[in-house]
């Protein structure tokens, strides 16, 4: 447990007016109030801290027990003696500018704050009830799997929860899960768990929301020539007819042929095929000898 | 909606320490819907967390309605460029590796 500087995060100084302690509050609140920083875990933290100053700063007998034991809260009435024989000045460098911002976790005050204003000041708050935390999570998932909807128990917080991913969900995307968070506050109801989705692309294909994009690659003489070719699809195999003289970077589109659309039952998006035409690397005689003959043509 | 998943006006002043007057302007500026059953004024339990959002800004930032409203226009418009960013950032990958 580290001593925390309460006039530091407020940003004043030991001789600050109440007023100015409300006004550095009001200030850190408005910019740091987890409503309005969704999922910044730091303006959480710093919303905390300024909330414990607050709550320690704007008190008076709270600030003068604040003020006059701060540093040496563990210390407490035995520090009264120890001043005495003059061994402050000794103590106070015990502790470390760097130790400032620690032992805030995930409670709503910190361990130097529960130690020294513990349950009795705590219990001057009101006893309104409120949703709990929301958890966070992040989940990494294969292209493959979230082709098709799946059950899946994941383990949060030591508490399986079974969960249905639907076909179609998109790499970034949150879902909800009503209920699966914190405990509310005071017997509040639970807050709710966000799950993040990594979805880790391995395939072939390109995805952009529900299409699929696929680059085929053609021999010169099927290009010219045209004629059947297979194409894998993302769940089987396809026959195209090529025409004749296909041109390089030619699109064509397979409707429905693409990755499934999200919550929409037996909706897919479309494959789009993007011939790349390769010029043969090497020629025999023969060949040179029949290319130069096709020139002539031209 | 069904009636069992609505909750009372009354029990939420109560249980958030809050008048029934900030709850009408809410409605008034559309940020919540109350509906009537049984001449009680109810709100429906999913529109809780929201309606939390809302009490917490009011009693944390002693924002007003007013306020409560532009936050929450911004922090839509927030949600929606995460969103779009979403969208755009997956858009991308499909020219990575070219």
């Amino acid at each position: 447990m580290a001593f925390i500087d309460y006039y530091k995060i407020l940003g004043v100084d030991k001789n600050a007016t109440k007023s100015d302690i409300k006004k550095a509050y009001r200030k850190m609140a408005r910019k740091y109030h987890p409503d309005l920083n969704p999922n910044d875990k730091e303006a959480e933290l710093k919303f905390k801290q300024a909330n414990e100053a607050n709550e320690v700063l704007s008190n008076d007998e709270n600030r003068k027990k604040y003020d006059k034991y701060g540093e040496n809260w563990q210390h407490g009435e035995a520090y009264e003696q120890a001043q005495q024989q003059q061994r402050q000045s000794q103590q106070q460098r015990q502790y470390q500018e760097g130790q400032q911002f620690e032992g805030f976790g995930e409670g709503e005050y910190s361990d130097f704050f529960e130690s020294m204003f513990g349950g009795g000041f705590r219990q001057s708050r009101s006893n309104v009830k409120f949703r709990g935390q929301d958890f966070n999570a992040n989940l990494e998932l294969n292209l493959r799997d979230v082709y098709t909807t799946e059950k899946r128990v994941l383990t949060v917080n030591g508490k399986n929860i079974r969960l249905t991913i639907p076909a179609g969900v998109q790499d970034g995307q949150v879902i909800k899960i009503k209920g699966k968070g914190g405990p509310g506050i005071n017997g509040g109801p639970h807050g709710d768990l966000l799950i993040e989705f990594k979805i880790v692309n391995t395939t072939e294909f390109k995805r952009d929301g529900s299409n699929l994009y696929k680059t085929v690659t053609l021999s010169l003489y099927k290009a010219v020539l045209g004629g059947d070719i297979m194409v894998d699809t993302f769940d089987g195999k396809v026959k195209l007819k090529l025409k004749p003289l296909t041109q390089n970077g030619t699109q064509v589109k397979l409707s429905g042929k693409g990755f499934p659309k999200y919550k929409k039952d037996g909706q897919f998006g479309d494959l789009y095929i993007t011939y790349n035409v390769e010029l043969p690397k090497k020629l025999s005689d023969k060949e040179k000898e029949l290319f130069e003959e096709l020139a002539k043509l031209q | 909606m069904q009636d069992t998943h609505l909750i009372p006006l009354p029990s939420l002043c109560t249980h958030y320490e809050i008048e029934m007057s900030f709850f009408d302007g809410l409605n008034d500026h559309g940020l919540i819907e109350i509906v009537s059953v049984e001449k009680t004024y109810c709100i429906h339990q999913d529109k809780i967390a929201d309606l939390e959002k809302m009490i917490r800004l009011h009693q944390d930032l002693h924002l007003n309605v007013e306020g409560i409203d532009a936050v929450f226009n911004l922090l839509d418009k927030i949600d929606n460029l995460q969103t779009e960013l979403m969208i755009a950032h997956n858009k991308l990958k499909r020219f990575e590796d070219f």
